[in-house]
Formats: structure tokens, sequence, C-alpha cells
């Protein structure tokens, strides 16, 4: 940073060398504010991050104290008796956002390169302001249409065709409510693929063209030229908004609670309802009375801040392996 | 969370907003929080009291009951709405003696989606309910449902019991029905605004909207939705089976008739479910507002005093059966005014 801030001043020391002492100083408080101001700006962010962890910590240190580490493999969630566990919620908010994340990121980053290295430009452009508007809808109102349309079609016509012909799997097989931890997957791989479509397009888009003009005139076909040099080159950058996509994901909450089915239970097949570590925070903290009970709730979202970190810390590491490994490329 | 806090801290700036800048208007502006249930009837009753007392307005905020009590607990509004009455735990962190009113009287409809017609009408008993959702009755052709519905062809279809996800006082009521129904619900369940919901084919809906959606679109399914709501969607409702033996649907003059036997419901004794009584719907319960005894701004007191005289009398439970609540019976009237009567100012 101080390399960034340095220069503009030395710059203004230059300009102020030819003009008035009296501006050279002003410039310099000026500059130092400006300075200051960045700076505060940044600390805002470490402040936030901070302060939320330790409210955290704090408001869930009952539940920690009463269940300790075995709070993260319970299954029992009993506001009634105060008995509380984690672990449902944890595997709904995983299985829905990975189920998400695999059938966002696939869709996404074929929409991405058909868009930036196949469609002609009068296609292009409409589909891209399309894809950028999807992101713009509310999720509540993706949780409604999830409820009276995507889960309808699912219960009655998807659920059934797939358990039919691969109901031998445990994940296709139980009984099917129409609602539940594929529905909810689903849903949400809808709310983020426009994420994971519109960053790979930009990125795609920035890959420099000498890449492909080389490709080509090697004799590489479009498609060979897509997949084998412009997509790796864009690798880092794609797996950065597929994680940007995932934090979404693992945070949705109204959208997921309409069409998950809000029970806590673990159960193998996709159709079964399940439970996500926001939804139920949502669902029962204005009536949660009690204060284990509450602190119980705030313990699941300290659960879920540290997934997200976790899930973040996990691509920063991938990212910066790929381009090391891209940057020793000869 | 994050946002709800931030949600909240706003909604108490423009409150404390309104405040400030109300005293230029010479108009008084009460506040009050808690439950989402009591909202329509409240909303439209305060704003008949305000154009009748032109020189008062009561702002209601619905956060939900918990929310309700904690902010009332905490001093920053008039009076607090809550579906259940405040338990003791709740009255010792009050710090100061509390004086709990009914001011809405709500019923709760069994309503169910099978895919054959059910003219005349579906039966179930309080123990088939209770059953149902223990996860001890199944399918809909199980002889006791059988047994009961010689007119319906019952299907041989997998029951889906569908309960609210959210904790609302209308899980309360029921679980509370279904405690005094059955002893193994008691002793396995329980009573609350959330509970661990024992069968394995259930499923949960956000709000009255949720479990109604899901109730609508699922064959086989059946849940509990407020009287109110079940009536302005039409929604197709069992009858159920009362402690005196009678088959009752849920209508406004069931539920009065059950909060009727009970004239002199308290804070400490306000279930109303499963009462003796040939014409009691067996699932009902009320709201209740709750404010200090002696409060420390007696002026503001006098006028909250005044504005639960007029919810609890006459003429707002008018508005309240316009909105499709039921009516307090007059005795309950009674008893809410003698607990009105007993705030000092």
């Amino acid at each position: 940073m101080s390399i960034e801030l340095d220069s503009p001043r030395s710059v203004a020391t230059a300009s102020g060398r030819l003009s008035q002492r009296a501006l050279t100083t002003r410039q310099a408080i000026a500059d130092r504010l400006f300075r200051i101001s960045l700076v505060a700006a940044t600390l805002v962010f470490v402040a936030i991050i901070g302060g939320l962890f330790v409210e955290l910590v704090q408001g869930s240190w009952d539940s920690i104290v009463a269940f300790g580490p075995a709070f993260l493999w319970s299954s029992e969630w009993n506001p009634v008796t105060n008995h509380f566990g984690a672990l449902p919620f944890i595997f709904g908010t995983v299985v829905s956002s990975a189920i998400a994340i695999a059938v966002a990121g696939v869709v996404g980053i074929s929409a991405a390169v058909f868009l930036a290295e196949f469609a002609p430009r009068a296609v292009a452009r409409p589909i891209s302001f399309l894809i950028e508007l999807l992101a713009a809808v509310p999720s509540v109102v993706f949780g409604l249409w999830g409820l009276f349309v995507l889960a309808p079609i699912l219960g009655h016509v998807a659920d059934p065709f797939l358990q039919r012909y691969f109901g031998f799997l445990p994940i296709f097989s139980g009984t099917i409510y129409g609602i539940g931890l594929l529905t909810a997957g689903l849903l949400l791989a809808l709310m983020i693929v426009p994420t994971v479509a519109a960053i790979a397009r930009d990125l795609i888009l920035a890959v420099p063209n000498e890449l492909r003009e080389a490709s080509i005139s090697l004799g590489a076909t479009r498609w060979e030229t897509a997949t084998r040099v412009v997509l790796p080159s864009a690798r880092a950058g794609i797996l950065g908004a597929c994680v940007l996509a995932l934090g979404r994901a693992l945070g949705e909450t109204i959208a997921v609670t309409m069409v998950i089915g809000n029970r806590p239970a673990i159960s193998a097949s996709l159709f079964a309802p399940a439970y996500t570590l926001s939804s139920v925070i949502a669902n029962e903290f204005t009536e949660a009375t009690s204060s284990l009970y509450l602190s119980a709730l705030l313990e699941l979202g300290l659960i879920l801040f540290i997934i997200s970190v976790a899930v973040n810390g996990i691509a920063r590491l991938m990212m910066w392996s790929m381009l090391r490994a891209q940057g020793r490329r000869p | 969370m994050t946002r709800r806090t931030s949600a909240a801290l706003i909604a108490g700036f423009v409150g404390s907003l309104g405040l400030a800048t109300l005293p230029v208007l010479a108009a008084t502006q009460l506040t009050g929080a808690g439950s989402t249930f009591v909202y329509p009837f409240f909303s439209k009753a305060f704003y008949t009291y305000s154009q009748q007392h032109p020189d008062i307005t009561v702002n209601y905020q619905s956060i939900g009951s918990g929310g309700g009590i904690q902010q009332f607990i905490a001093k920053t509004v008039d009076f607090g709405a809550s579906d259940v009455p405040m338990n003791d735990d709740e009255l010792k962190h009050a710090g100061g003696a509390v004086v709990q009113v009914p001011v809405a009287l709500g019923g709760e409809a069994i309503t169910y989606n099978l895919p054959v017609s059910t003219a005349g009408g579906l039966r179930l008993t309080r123990e088939t309910i209770a059953d149902i959702y223990l996860g001890k009755i199944t399918r809909w052709n199980d002889p006791a449902l059988v047994k009961l519905n010689p007119h319906v062809s019952l299907p041989d279809l997998p029951i889906v019991t569908v309960h609210r996800s959210d904790g609302s006082g209308t899980t309360y009521i029921f679980t509370d029905f279904l405690s005094s129904v059955s002893k193994e619900w008691k002793d396995k369940v329980g009573t609350g605004k959330s509970v661990q919901w024992p069968g394995a084919s259930t499923v949960g809906g956000k709000g009255n909207e949720g479990v109604a959606g899901q109730v609508r679109q699922t064959p086989g399914t059946i849940g509990y939705v407020e009287l109110a709501y079940a009536i302005e969607n039409k929604m197709s409702t069992a009858e159920v089976q009362n402690k005196a033996g009678k088959w009752l649907s849920c209508t406004e003059s069931t539920v009065r008739a059950a909060a009727a036997t009970k004239a002199n419901v308290s804070a400490t004794d306000f279930s109303i479910v499963d009462r003796p009584g040939n014409d009691a719907y067996p699932i009902a319960g009320y709201t209740w507002a709750f404010v200090y005894q002696n409060p420390s701004d007696k002026v503001r007191a006098k006028l909250v005093k005044d504005v639960l005289s007029w919810v609890t009398g006459n003429d707002a439970q008018k508005i309240a059966g316009s909105l499709n609540y039921v009516p307090l019976p007059e005795t309950v009237q009674e008893t809410a005014k003698k607990a009105i009567a007993e705030v000092k100012v």
C-alpha cells in the first residue's frame, strides 16, 4: 500500500517545488489526511470481522459451556428440554451448498464460455444483460417461486422420474415431498449461477487475444482453444467467482427456508427435508426466550461464520497454488 | 442475524425520531411490540382509535412474541404483546410486577390435502390427531381413520405432517392441545413455540402461508393453520371431536364457545385447549398484552391503559371479528377490564 500512496506524494512534491511553498505544505496535509482516511476505511473491515467474531463467541458462551464440543456432532434439537446440537444444520448447509455450487459451476462456466467465445455479439449482449438481471432478483422472490413453481415440478415430475430410473441409489430413495435438500440445492444454484456466469464471462473476455491467435495459428480448433488455452489461463479467477457464489449459497436464508422442509434430520436421500444453519436462526430467533436457547442459536451463527471463513481460506490457498503453478510455466 | 440487529437498530432509530418530532404535532405516540398474529387486528384497531383520539397514535411493531417480551423488559416500548403470556423466568427479568391482559382470541383449523372427495367432511378424533403427529398413524387408509370416515374412500397414501418451522404461538397452542389429549405426546415432546417433531414424515413451513402452501401442493399432507388464515384462503378443514364427544368445525362460534367455558382466564392459567362443553372447539388460545403494574411515567401509562381498555371493549372486538379473529366473550372482557384496573396510575 505504501508504494501506491507514496507515488502521488512525490508527484505533489515535484509540482510544489515549481510553485509556492505554502501549497506544498497544504498538499502534504491533504495527502496525509487522504492516507489516514484510506487506512481507516480499510481498518473498518478488520474491526467488523473481529467484532463479529467476538460478539458471536460472547453470545454463544452459555451454549459452548453447556454442551462443549459435543454440540458439533449432536443431532438433538429440542427447545422444550433445552438440548441442542448442530450436526443436522451443518449437514443441511454443506450439502445444499455443495449441490448448488456443483450445478451452478458447470452451468455458469459453460454459459460464460459460450457467451465470451462462441456467441455472436447480438446474442451475447442481451443474454448477458438477462443474467445480470437475474442476480438482482430479491431472494424472497426466488423463495416464493421455489415453493410454488419449482417444488411442485420436482415433486410431481422430476423426482418421481429420478426415483424410477435411479431409485437404487440411496440419494434418490425415500418419500418424495417436493420440498427438501435437492429442491433447496437447485434453487440456490439458480440464485448463484448469475454470479458465476457474469464474473467468469468477464474473466474469459479479459484473456489476451494473442493467446487465442497463437493457439489457432498452431492449428487448434475454436473448441480446443476455448477449453485448453482460454479457460486454463482464467481458471484461478473463475475459482474465485465460484467461491464468491458459494459464500452466498452458504449464507442464503429466506429462499432456502421456504423450500428445504425445515426438519433437523440427516437422511441419505436428497428428497428428504433438511435444515440449514441460517434457516434455523431466522426461524427460531424471534421466539427464543430462554437464554440457553438463544445462546445455542448464536453458536449456530458462529459455526456458519467459521465455515464461511474456512471455505474462503481453502479457496485462497487453491487460487494461490494455481497462480504459482501458472507463473512457473514457461 | 446481523441483518436483524441492524433492522432493529434502524427501527429503533426511526422510532425515536418519531418520538422526537411528534410533540411538535402535539400528539403522543405510544409504542408496542410483539406478536405477529395480532398485528392485522392491532393495526386496524389502533388506526380507528387515533381517528377517535387525534392526540394519540399507537405504533405497533410486529417483531414476534419473543422480541416483544425482550423489548418490553428492556423498557423500550410502552406495552408488549405475545401469543403466550410471559412465564416466571421472563417475569423475573422484568424487574417489576407485570399485568397481563387477554386482547385477542384465535382458533386453529386442521387442514389437509386428499386426492379424493371428502364431501361431508373429514373427521378426526383428538387421539388420531395426536397419533398422526406422533408418527403412529402413517397412512390415510389406517383402520382408525377408515372407521371414523366410512363415507370417504381414504387412499393408500402416506401421511405427511406439516408444522410451523418458525417459533410461533400457533405451534404453542397446537402442542398444548396435543399434550392435553395425549400423555405420550406430553412425555415425549411437550409444549412449546418450537418443539422436536417426532414423526418420521414431517416437514416445516415458514408461517401460515408456508404450512398452507405445503399442504395445498402435496397430496397426503395434514397441517394446522390459524382460523383467519383458513377462512380467507378457503381451505378444506377437518371436523374435530371435542372432549364432550361432539364433532365440530373450527369456526368463530365454536372457538368463542371454548373461550366462554373459562371466564377467569389469567396469565398463569391461560390454556383453553380441550375444554369441556358441547360447542367448545378444542384448539384455541389468546394473545396477551402486558404492561408494568407500577409504571414510572404515569401520564403515558394512563394513555396505555385507555388504549387497552378500548381494545378489549366491544367496539374493537367487533373490528377483530371483521378480520376473522374471534371476538372475546363478554366474561373474558370483564376479566381483561379487571386486569387493566390493576395498573396504578
